[in-house]
């Protein structure tokens, strides 16, 4: 909610956020599709940066990355074109993960337009229903997290407080 | 040491007193509060602690105060309330510390853990309101991670660029027992701090601070923040440059000092935006670029080259794109800065010498052009000169708390002050109503010194109820009333852009300042005539007490210089409309 309160205080509309835990599972990486004017980019990169529990913020609009995302669709088929169907998922490289007298279920992935021209083609065989995971992205270039080292804190009494002070 | 301090590591106890153990660790001598329900279980362990509590007459005020503290002393402010509207009555003075930068913990009381979401009574999602109100906030849900939460809280409110922190404590948290051992260090991987400044940058900056004609020192709340009043003023100094402070930054230059201008911005003085206008470097040092500073973005500083110092990265570019970024402790900075200033100095100051006489010789013919100068008048107490009065009062020493409005922008115009920390108002936010819990605040913090609230009869009667609390704690702050029977920034905008149609702004029914006091025990009075005014002051600073002074002064004055909204700042009205003669 910090998070996607950055953008929402900015009056940015978010297209699209996964989050998952990481190796590391005290730590999640999300990944978030966003319409902001490139002069802009860098001041929401910073402002994201700034909130104390992210470890980094990345622009990958302009850098090296892979992006892929995943559909989940249901299409309602006559028993005819059932093959038809089937062959479609298979040029887009898509799984059926159910079937029934219905239709199937089926499960894509690939770049969002690539996506979107085998929700296009699915229309074109019966009524359909589709669940889309949002973008998730990998930079290609590997970059150190720079965190913050330790710091003492809170171990010793300060000394310098007097409860004693009296008022005037 | 105190008696709770001194218990072994490992000690069985609750979360109340866990809380109060970090508070001591953490130096806290005072907590400005009002307790509640779920509170109850943190108050019990107060009542025998040697913590102190101020008890406030509303929420709103206790974050003041709690700014008053900070903003007077540079330590963490601590204000506390309970669940549901006492926590969001805290809501604003957050607010206010957020966008003045002002660091201060807030601890709220929240309902117990198996009942949050449950709508239960004095129920709010203090949390979800509160994140951006606030730097950061916590919502503890053990009472084991209560210690550490409460160090990291203190860490963030006063580390890089300081702000308001908030910890929201269930009620069975505060009463759960845990084994309380002293935290030892804390790690927050993820809040990064840049201190210290690239030294490429700052040789950079030094080469083009002497190849400047016409160099702008503009410096803000990040100096005062830094304590870095004596490394601006020697940057000052070695390079004679002129500088501007903003609202946040009064007293940053001492008021007299012959290089310091005075504000800029929309009601700054003719000298200070004109050298803003004109100049071809602006070297601009814990500053944020608020458009009531630049005016029109695309008319301010059209000539100049921009170093930015600052120490959050958010803000480097945010408003005017910086020509040379340093991101670091503006004191470390500056304190690196003057070495490479003065090492270059023999070289490079002749170089550029002649400029730099034309730009001082131009600087004070706008200054003697149009000064900023209180006015007079025989009938009437004009605004300006019970200001002006209270400068003479004050000698550049006392700490002045002010409210937002037409009284706030005369007092930065006219108030000197001789070293940071002394002038304390609202400026992001410009909250009314701001002035009189934060002199509290300031005035238990300096016991010492005098503390003047300068309000506007408006924010007045949004503080009034603190009257009670200036009593109880023997706080004597001398209150001053600007009393123009309006709220006198809004008359002056709908007298200037809204063709004088005064709608809501007249402010009737003004008590009676002695009565009003004297209800609550102490002394106030009433002036209106200009002959009086002087020796009102000197009764009310005199009185040992707190002191009410109700003033009142022309109704129809207007603050002057003003760049209209959207304007650009060379381009001032200097004053009323002239008669013309015929």
């Amino acid at each position: 909610m910090r998070i996607t309160g950055v953008l929402v205080a900015r009056g940015y509309n978010i297209e699209s956020l996964t989050v998952a835990k990481t190796l590391d599972p005290t730590l999640s990486r999300m990944t978030i599709t966003v319409d902001v004017e490139p002069k802009l980019r860098p001041q929401v990169i910073k402002q994201m940066n700034k909130l104390i529990n992210v470890l980094q913020a990345t622009d990958l609009t302009e850098s090296p990355s892979v992006a892929r995302e995943m559909l989940l669709l249901r299409v309602r088929t006559t028993m005819e074109s059932r093959t038809a169907v089937l062959k479609e998922a298979e040029i887009f490289g898509a799984r059926v993960v159910d079937s029934s007298v219905e239709g199937f279920a089926i499960e894509a992935t690939g770049d969002p337009e690539k996506l979107d021209e085998f929700i296009d083609v699915m229309r074109s065989y019966g009524e359909i229903d589709v669940t889309r995971s949002g973008l998730l992205a990998v930079p290609l270039d590997q970059k150190k997290l720079r965190l913050a080292p330790p710091i003492v804190r809170g171990a010793a009494p300060i000394e310098e407080v007097h409860y004693e002070k009296e008022l005037v | 040491m105190t008696k709770a301090a001194n218990t072994p590591a490992g000690e069985l106890m609750s979360g109340a007193k866990m809380l109060l153990e970090c508070l001591v660790r953490e130096g806290v001598d005072v907590i400005f509060g009002y307790p509640g329900g779920v509170t109850l279980p943190f108050y019990d362990a107060l009542y025998d602690h040697p913590i102190r509590h101020v008890l406030v007459r509303h929420e709103q005020n206790a974050a003041f105060a709690a700014q008053g503290y900070a903003r007077s002393t540079g330590k963490v402010g601590v204000c506390c309330a309970t669940s549901g509207p006492g926590a969001t009555n805290l809501v604003t003075g957050l607010v206010d510390a957020m966008m003045d930068s002002i660091p201060i913990v807030a601890l709220t009381g929240q309902v117990s853990t198996k009942l949050i979401g449950s709508d239960a009574f004095q129920e709010a999602d203090t949390f979800g309101i509160t994140r951006s109100a606030t730097k950061h906030n916590f919502l503890v849900k053990t009472v084991a991670e209560l210690p550490q939460i409460l160090h990291e809280a203190f860490y963030i409110a006063a580390s890089g660029r300081p702000g308001p922190v908030l910890v929201d404590i269930p009620k069975d948290v505060f009463q759960g027992q845990g084994h309380y051992a002293p935290v030892s260090s804390i790690h927050l991987p993820g809040y990064k701090l840049y201190t210290e400044g690239h030294t490429g940058q700052i040789r950079r900056a030094a080469q083009m601070i002497w190849e400047a004609e016409r160099p702008m020192v503009y410096a803000g709340g990040g100096i005062i923040h830094a304590d870095a009043a004596a490394e601006l003023r020697e940057l000052v100094e070695i390079v004679d440059a002129p500088a501007v402070t903003t609202l946040m930054g009064i007293g940053a230059m001492p008021g007299t000092h012959p290089n310091y201008i005075s504000m800029p911005g929309m009601h700054g003085s003719y000298a200070a935006n004109m050298g803003m206008y004109e100049a071809d470097l602006l070297i601009a040092l814990g500053v944020r670029f608020d458009d009531r500073v630049t005016g029109r973005l695309g008319s301010f500083a059209p000539h100049a080259k921009v170093i930015h110092v600052d120490i959050d990265p958010s803000e480097i570019s945010k408003i005017r794109t910086a020509d040379l970024p340093i991101v670091g402790d503006v004191k470390r900075v500056l304190e690196k800065l003057n070495r490479v200033l003065e090492e270059l100095k023999p070289e490079m100051q002749p170089k550029k010498s002649a400029g730099r006489i034309a730009w001082w010789k131009q600087i004070r013919t706008w200054k003697e052009e149009h000064p900023l100068e209180p006015s007079y008048s025989l009938d009437e107490i004009k605004p300006q000169h019970l200001i002006s009065e209270i400068d003479k009062i004050s000698k550049g020493e006392a700490i002045v708390c002010t409210d937002v409005g037409q009284h706030q922008m005369w007092s930065a115009q006219l108030i000197r002050f001789n070293a940071p920390r002394l002038w304390i108002n609202s400026g992001g936010l410009g909250s009314m109503g701001f002035g009189l819990p934060s002199a509290l605040g300031a005035q238990y913090a300096n016991p010492d010194k005098l503390v003047f609230a300068i309000c506007g009869d408006g924010g007045f009667q949004m503080s009034i109820p603190e009257l009670a609390t200036l009593v109880n704690y023997g706080l004597p702050v001398k209150i001053v009333v600007m009393n123009n029977g309006y709220l006198g920034m809004v008359r002056q905008w709908q007298e200037l852009f809204y063709n004088n149609r005064l709608s809501q702004v007249t402010l009737d029914n003004f008590p009676d300042a002695s009565q009003l006091a004297g209800a609550y025990g102490f002394k106030g009075r009433t002036v209106a005539r200009p002959e009086d005014l002087r020796a009102a002051l000197d009764e009310a600073v005199a009185d040992p007490g707190p002191y009410l002074l109700n003033v009142l002064v022309s109704p129809n004055e207007n603050v002057y210089p003003m760049v209209p909204a959207g304007g650009a700042i060379n381009e001032m009205v200097l004053g009323p409309p002239q008669p013309v003669a015929v």
